[in-house]
């Protein structure tokens, strides 16, 4: 008897280029580097705009950082399909909280929000290292670090990214004092802190070949979000 | 009495190393397949160019397919990778337009919501883990802004002045970067022809899964306009002083 389960139907086989190990791995590395640093009454964020495929360059502006209130920002890095997908849930999730509410959510109540937020993807995770940065509710510089599965520590000062391995050094020691005899603690004034944050982008950018191009850099005190956005060498 | 044995066609396989048993798996290769696609803004618009191949591993097996596409009246599309991915993908936008056009509301659809509908539907079935095994570039004009972007496999998105696929990223970007790059309001007709045909040229001269016969298309004010095939004009004379892997 002809055993038909057991057959296959031509055609059975393809041409194949190249022989790969292991299948299809859904996640990509898109590079960039972000960074937050936190006032008495103000916090800064800033995050390049390269976005990049290995050696290649995609683009020269692909923003990464996103406004989410009046007193809020998210900076992401890693993989950029994922992040902006994080940035839009946490975006619908803020506007559904308005019109329940009629206030805009807060920015501790936002930073929780996305410690949930990844943490439902616990399984399939976002592969995104965001800062959430913006004023608590005592007008103070808050900045949220987290992992891609929603771990959250609140910080003073934090890097992200393809340089983060050069900042936060570079950060422990201007904003956090670390190894300088004498160092009084405390928070930096606003005029150091930008200084700082721009410093640490045109290093990075000698150095890290994912993080260049342009940089966002949002200043957010109770006056609203000031952001510029400075050029970083194109090469 | 002996069972009837039947002899089947010579086409039917019996199971080789892969059993047609065991887990449920996806598409995990392309197999026919377009090479680079090329695009970036001039003056007027929108210019974007594709080869006519669609390759069967290394043989050029279909070499009059169509790459390039319009969606409605202000977007084109241009695809690389797997061609019968692309044509689900053409279903998929031809029942959106449909629908589109039964709203009877007078709303055309724009780039920036092709743009979109296209990327949402790339990520989605990445998160899947099902993808559909292609890199587009969406190029148009909305309410007369100009719009270029890239979306591929991965769901990865982002816009740029030049945008080029595949090998093109390689051979083609560096070129479109220098000659393209702050000049996008600028750049004449001509000019634009003449960069996208360079490029064109570079890529057949080096890209072994090319063709040298290729569709120019470009989106103005006028809507999308999608040439018929051409040839680009090669000089091989320099082959003949080539010898080992050449230099």
């Amino acid at each position: 008897m002809m055993d038909y389960a057991s057959m296959q139907f031509a055609p059975t086989e393809v041409p194949v280029e190249h022989h790969s190990h292991g299948g299809w791995e859904p996640y990509v590395d898109n590079g960039g580097t972000s960074l937050a640093i936190a006032g008495k009454d103000f916090v800064i964020v800033a995050a390049d705009a390269r976005q990049s495929d290995g050696y290649s360059i995609n683009s020269r502006y692909d923003p990464k950082a996103f406004v989410l209130s009046n007193q809020t920002v998210i900076a992401t890095t890693g993989y950029a399909a994922d992040a902006k997908r994080l940035v839009e849930v946490m975006e619908q999730n803020a506007q559904t909280y308005f019109h329940k509410h009629d206030r805009a959510m807060g920015t501790t109540a936002m930073a929780q929000l996305m410690s949930n937020t990844l943490y439902y993807k616990r399984f399939f995770p976002y592969y995104v290292f965001p800062i959430l940065a913006g004023l608590d509710k005592e007008g103070n510089g808050a900045v949220f670090s987290y992992d891609p599965v929603g771990n959250m520590e609140r910080v003073v000062y934090l890097a992200c990214g393809s340089a983060s391995a050069l900042v936060q050094p570079f950060l422990d020691n201007q904003v956090g004092g670390a190894n300088q005899r004498g160092h009084e603690g405390g928070f930096l004034d606003r005029a150091t802190a930008r200084k700082i944050a721009i410093d640490a982008f045109t290093s990075a950018t000698e150095r890290d070949i994912h993080t260049g191009d342009w940089l966002d850099l949002f200043t957010i005190d109770r006056t609203g979000i000031h952001r510029e956005k400075r050029e970083l060498k194109h090469d | 009495m002996d069972p009837i044995e039947i002899r089947l066609p010579h086409t039917i396989q019996r199971p080789k190393a892969t059993p047609n048993y065991g887990p449920r798996t996806h598409t995990t290769r392309p197999i026919v397949t377009g090479t680079s696609v090329i695009a970036f803004k001039y003056k007027d618009g929108i210019m974007m160019a594709a080869d006519c191949l669609a390759s069967y591993g290394s043989l050029a097996r279909f070499r009059n397919e169509k790459r390039l596409m319009a969606v409605g009246e202000t977007t084109l599309l241009g695809v690389s990778g797997d061609m019968s991915d692309f044509q689900h993908m053409q279903h998929t936008l031809e029942s959106i337009l449909t629908q589109e056009y039964d709203m009877d509301d007078g709303q055309k659809l724009g780039t920036k919501s092709v743009y979109k509908c296209i990327s949402n539907i790339m990520y989605n079935r990445r998160t899947k883990v099902d993808p559909l095994w292609n890199s587009y570039v969406i190029g148009g004009l909305d309410n007369g802004e100009k719009i270029l972007g890239y979306v591929d496999l991965y769901g990865t998105t982002y816009q740029s002045a030049t945008i080029a696929t595949g090998f093109g990223g390689h051979l083609a970007q560096p070129i479109l970067r220098r000659r393209v790059e702050g000049r996008e309001d600028e750049l004449s007709e001509e000019e634009a022809v003449q960069i996208l045909d360079e490029c064109m040229r570079v890529l057949f001269y080096r890209d072994a899964r090319s063709l040298n016969k290729l569709r120019r298309a470009k989106v103005t004010a006028q809507g999308v306009e999608i040439s018929e095939p051409y040839m680009l004009e090669t000089n091989w004379s320099f082959a003949e002083s080539i010898t080992g892997y050449g230099s």
